[in-house]
């Protein structure tokens, strides 16, 4: 949108998010709040082996318990179903996705994999329950390391007969053989190996599901906390077998997901499969171990990388092997996290076509993955972000400076890279410089001289990121290319009410990230009225019942969009019904700040109020003009949206017991047009935190059995407001051209951009000691390691 | 996070909390402030039939001049412990030390008496009393004794207490002016030590309490003795694992916790002599 006079200036206002009082003060509604008089409460029983054959299930004993209403073992439950658990993204023809019932038949595949279940009339009885339902396992050898999964030496699934589910290749060559001679006759070459470990999402909610059966006719209603209550409905009416007209599902108040609550849920199918069984409610809340089990992970993945570069540092080829961890299966969108990071291990840099990508997935018996905030691109970011680090080291040059030597040029905007994406716009070294000038870089580098001489107790070290963002998923035609199973389109419908209020009723499905203040902003802006007097419905299929809800920082770019297309199409429909009114054409009317002005006459006017009023009692309309003002669009994005930016962070390492204390955090980012600047900064904070989290302090450990050995919040360390640094946020504006309101996604970029930067900074403090990389989370442990290792065992 | 059913009786006084414990036996548990125990019984780790609450037996919640030592009552929460001006004169290290357990909602509500008679070797409070050279007194059936924080600590979780006596006091000797440092080195500000050193030191006197270093606090006294040999506080620290025997976990290896009790053993000595 040009930000013109024809604008009342909502845009770009810090404005108090409208969500806060009743999320800080209690009275939002989360599921597990819900009063359902006569549910049954579900309780899980899950399999305490990471690989065991299920040999019997006796049930009876805790059938007999006081309150307990029935006790199903997977078996007893297979008729429930009309499919299996589904994956939505085949991301070949050959993949290989073993069969997944939400309770396991024959065999269970990982630590919390359910195996029975028990409906109570209280949460407490159905806990007490799973202690008496006996389970015969014979437990199998467990497979946790992706390697040994790669060999194949133990199949987990017998009727895969692999472990491998798929191989994905991505090879781009100007001629053939172009990357073996790039490798060849590079100036230099580096080559890496990074470990993404697992990532425990850690909603501050815990997932929670009420499924409720509605008298008469079979309708069913189910609330549960998710990020998508539009897909979740599909699905779950074709695993199930209901007619999807007869499904209405609700996401109440949902406190945070990032990506974990993007996804078809065993207890989801197994509240309404029950509640339908039954003909009573049935709900269930998740325990934070549970969470850490049973919910899906984040990252996994070994990454082999290697750059060819010239004699000046530019890159002529970029070679990457990856193995990716689905865990036991492969839930909603499991295999394509991966993919959407394929085509970004080049970066923010100039590649001629001379790219090797290929990502081998795998199964073990670990919990599924599956997207989780960035989903593929932070774990791209990082292996180049890293690999560029090594190769200016490689090279004896400033990381800053090489990676300036391989920005994609500004002139060079829209740019369409080696993959055939165009990125629609960029500026890196605008954004490089002010994130420069904000930690002040050269000053840094300076006191490094000083302070990081022989024997020093406490290194300083300075650690860069850019980034690309690849995201507002996505044009559908490009998804098809990929093989995803639904579409990228948002939907939007605005209505103006007869005393000129305004409904908004979008696709998107908020849960923490402000949009009901956001898309109130974009109304208000487009139709000249306060955004107080916009109201936003979302997130019950009843209500809003076309969308395809939130996830890869999409709603704004693809679902604000179709907002400011729907303003539109009401716009033109109230200036027929004014222009009839005033006795004007149509095509001379003007309309701003809510008014429609005959040009050249500014006393013929009239206010949207007084149109709103003549298209509600439709007295006196045009002819062959429908009643009353309202607009539906769905819109298909011509393009992803293309955020990028740099981030550094500063960071002393003390030598002595490897802690590392980060001194400063600057994070430069370019989001385009800002819609609301405080959420914008609330997400890039957010996001920093947990990319951050990933490099310092996060990581689900398993044992070599399969044991998840961070099963509560004592041991998967969550960072806290006392663990992280001030950040501080700068912006460059580069309007996204493909969108009316030139925005793009802000929701991944800090988790995509800060653990490199972190890591960076702390391999930078300690190059002067020989430390070349130091793995994931860098723990006091893992760094202090580090530096012993590379000092040769001694100090 | 839903705990077995249990029973809920709760005492007026010591003498009745000692009776219930007594008439209800050993599934039967005290409830101070709730912050070790609640936790351990919603994973199910402990399932104690019945909780005897202690927690408002609130005469024996206290700080007070004994002469030559403070005397703390059991039920003392780490809050009033941190923020005692009594403390704080005589015994500053023990005020400081509890200002780092955990984050204030449970200085709130944990109080000494649970943070020591849990016996957990992670916890900052039974390191810092042991070294202080402190007295426990605990009360039973059979009246009162008194136990040395140096006999009370018998391994994982494990005290001297008997299973109906209850801790009712602790007496920490005042520190008459010496230095002290509090070391306590985590990855999360709010979490249990990886490793702590709790030091004073007057002249050639010292006493050094690790945390987290063996199933129990452990007494550092071979770094004493080097101090009191005259070593400096770099060499004396060489000896900090001397006594220790810790366990690898997520956090730390055994070589690392090893190293970890060296340097803060020798940054607490350098703090506390400074
Ligand atoms: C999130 C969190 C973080 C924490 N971080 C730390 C930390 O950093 N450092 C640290 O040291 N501690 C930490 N703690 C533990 C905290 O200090 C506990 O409060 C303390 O360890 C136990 O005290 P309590 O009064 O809560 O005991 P309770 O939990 O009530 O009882 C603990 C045990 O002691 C027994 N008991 C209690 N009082 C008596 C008595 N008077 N006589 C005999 N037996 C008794 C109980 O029966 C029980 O077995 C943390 C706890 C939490 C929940």
């Amino acid at each position: 949108m040009t930000m013109t006079d024809d604008t009342t200036g909502v845009l770009g206002q810090r404005l108090l998010r409208r969500e806060d009082p009743a999320l800080l003060t209690g009275e939002a509604r989360y599921t597990s709040d819900l009063p359902i008089p006569g549910a049954l409460h579900l309780a899980v029983l899950r399999s305490p082996y990471a690989r065991a054959r299920i040999l019997s299930v006796d049930t009876s004993a805790a059938a007999a318990m006081p309150g307990v209403t029935a006790v199903f073992s997977g078996a007893d439950l297979a008729d429930a179903w009309a499919g299996p658990m589904p994956c939505a993204w085949p991301v070949t023809e050959d993949m290989k996705s073993p069969t997944h019932y939400p309770l396991a038949v024959g065999q269970a595949n990982y630590v919390g994999d359910g195996v029975a279940c028990v409906l109570a009339t209280s949460a407490t009885a159905a806990r007490d329950a799973l202690d008496a339902i006996e389970v015969e396992y014979e437990p199998l050898e467990a497979v946790i390391d992706l390697e040994d999964a790669l060999s194949d030496r133990v199949v987990i699934h017998d009727e895969i007969g692999t472990n491998r589910s798929y191989t994905w290749d991505l090879k781009i060559e100007e001629s053939e053989g172009q990357v073996d001679r790039a490798f060849a006759d590079a100036a230099y070459s580096v080559k890496a190996r990074y470990i993404q470990q697992r990532l425990i999402p850690a909603a501050m909610e815990p997932r929670a599901v009420a499924a409720i059966p509605q008298p008469f006719g079979g309708d069913m209603t189910l609330y549960s906390a998710t990020q998508v209550p539009h897909i979740l409905k599909v699905m779950t009416a074709l695993t199930l077998g209901i007619p999807e007209h007869q499904l209405r599902v609700v996401a109440p108040a949902v406190g945070g997901g990032f990506g974990s609550k993007l996804n078809v849920y065993a207890e989801e199918l197994l509240c309404v499969a029950l509640a339908k069984r039954t003909g009573s409610p049935v709900r269930w809340t998740e325990t934070r171990s549970e969470g850490n089990q049973a919910t899906i992970h984040g990252r996994g993945q070994i990454q082999d990388i290697e750059l060819a570069a010239d004699s000046d540092g530019r890159l002529t080829a970029v070679r990457v092997r990856l193995i990716g961890d689905m865990g036991a299966y492969l839930q909603l969108v499991t295999p394509g996290v991966p993919l959407l990071g394929a085509f970004l291990y080049a970066g923010v840099y100039e590649l001629p076509k001379a790219y090797d990508f290929s990502c081998t997935s795998v199964f073990t018996n670990m919990t599924p993955t599956d997207a989780y905030r960035g989903a593929g691109r932070p774990e791209a970011t990082y292996a180049i972000e890293r690999a560029m680090d090594t190769l200016a080291a490689e090279i004896g040059i400033d990381p800053l400076e090489l990676r300036r030597r391989n920005f994609i040029p500004t002139e060079a905007y829209p740019y369409e890279a080696m993959t055939g994406l165009v990125y629609d716009s960029g500026d890196h070294d605008r954004a490089a410089t002010l994130a420069a000038e904000m930690i002040d870089y050269a000053g840094v580098r300076a006191r490094q001289e000083s302070q990081n001489v022989p024997g020093a107790a406490k290194r300083l070290g300075i650690g860069v990121s850019t980034y690309f963002e690849m995201c507002g998923l996505a044009p559908s035609r490009v998804l098809a290319s990929l093989n995803y199973g639904a579409g990228g389109w948002e939907a939007a419908t605005v209505r103006v009410l007869p005393t000129n209020k305004i409904q908004v009723v979008t696709g998107t499905a908020p849960h923490g990230q402000g949009h009901e203040t956001a898309w109130s902003m974009i109304v208000a802006e487009k139709m000249g009225v306060s955004p107080d007097d916009v109201d936003v419905l979302h997130s019950d299929t009843a209500i809003a019942p076309l969308g395809l809800d939130t996830y890869g920082s999409r709603s704004l770019s693809v679902g604000g969009v179709a907002i400011a297309m729907a303003c539109d199409k009401v716009i033109d429909k109230a200036k027929q019904i004014a222009a009839h009114q005033l006795e004007a054409n149509p095509d001379d009317l003007e309309f701003s700040g809510g008014e429609f002005r005959v040009a050249g006459s500014p006393d013929r006017a009239m206010p949207l109020a007084a149109v709103a009023f003549e298209a509600f009692t439709a007295h006196n309309l045009p002819d062959g003009l429908e009643p009353n003002l309202e607009a539906h669009t769905t819109y298909d994005p011509p393009n992803f949206s293309w955020p990028f930016g740099t981030h550094m962070c500063l960071v002393e390492v003390d030598t002595e017991t490897g802690e590392v204390d980060v001194l400063k955090y600057v994070a430069v980012d370019d989001c385009g047009n800002q819609v609301n600047p405080l959420i914008v900064d609330g997400q890039v904070h957010g996001g920093v935190v947990q990319g951050l989290a990933q490099a310092l302090f996060e990581e689900a450990v398993y044992d070599a059995d399969g044991n998840l050995q961070t099963s509560t919040l004592a041991e998967y360390l969550v960072p806290a407001a006392s663990d992280v640094p001030a950040i501080e946020t700068g912006h460059t504006i580069t309007p996204s051209p493909t969108n009316q309101l030139g925005v793009k996604g802000i929701g991944e970029a800090g988790t995509i951009a800060s653990t490199p930067a972190v890591i960076n900074a702390i391999v930078d403090a300690l190059s002067g000691l020989g430390v070349r990389d130091v793995p994931m989370p860098a723990s006091p442990n893992t760094v202090w390691r580090a530096i012993n290792e590379a000092q040769g065992g001694q100090q | 996070m839903i705990p077995a059913a249990f029973d809920y009786v709760r005492a007026g006084s010591a003498a009745e909390a000692i009776q219930l414990i007594g008439q209800y036996g050993d599934e039967a548990k005290f409830l101070a402030g709730g912050h070790s125990l609640v936790p351990a019984m919603k994973l199910r780790l402990a399932q104690p039939t019945v909780l005897v609450d202690i927690g408002r037996v609130s005469d024996l919640s206290y700080i007070r001049d004994g002469g030559d030592h403070i005397a703390i009552g059991a039920l003392t929460r780490h809050m009033d412990v941190e923020k005692s001006p009594v403390l704080a004169e005589h015994v500053p290290l023990l005020a400081h030390a509890a200002g780092h357990v955990g984050d204030p909602q449970v200085r709130h509500r944990g109080t000494i008496g649970g943070s020591l008679a849990h016996a957990d070797p992670a916890s900052d409070l039974p390191a810092t009393t042991l070294a202080l050279g402190a007295t426990y007194v605990a009360e039973g059936p059979n009246g009162t004794r008194e136990i040395a924080a140096a006999d009370f600590y018998q391994g994982y979780f494990t005290s001297a207490l008997a299973p109906d006596e209850m801790l009712t006091e602790i007496r920490v000797p005042k520190m008459g002016g010496a230095g002290w440092s509090f070391q306590k080195f985590n990855r999360r500000a709010q979490d249990w030590a990886i490793v702590g050193v709790a030091a004073w030191q007057r002249g050639s006197e010292c006493g050094v309490g690790l945390v987290n270093m063996a199933s129990t606090p452990v007494l550092a006294s071979s770094v004493a003795a080097a101090i009191a040999g005259g070593a400096s506080a770099a060499d004396a620290a060489e000896a900090a694992a001397a006594e220790a025997d810790p366990q690898a976990d997520l956090n730390a290896s055994v070589e690392y916790r090893v190293h970890l009790a060296k340097v803060l053993t020798r940054r607490a000595l350098q703090a506390a002599a400074g």
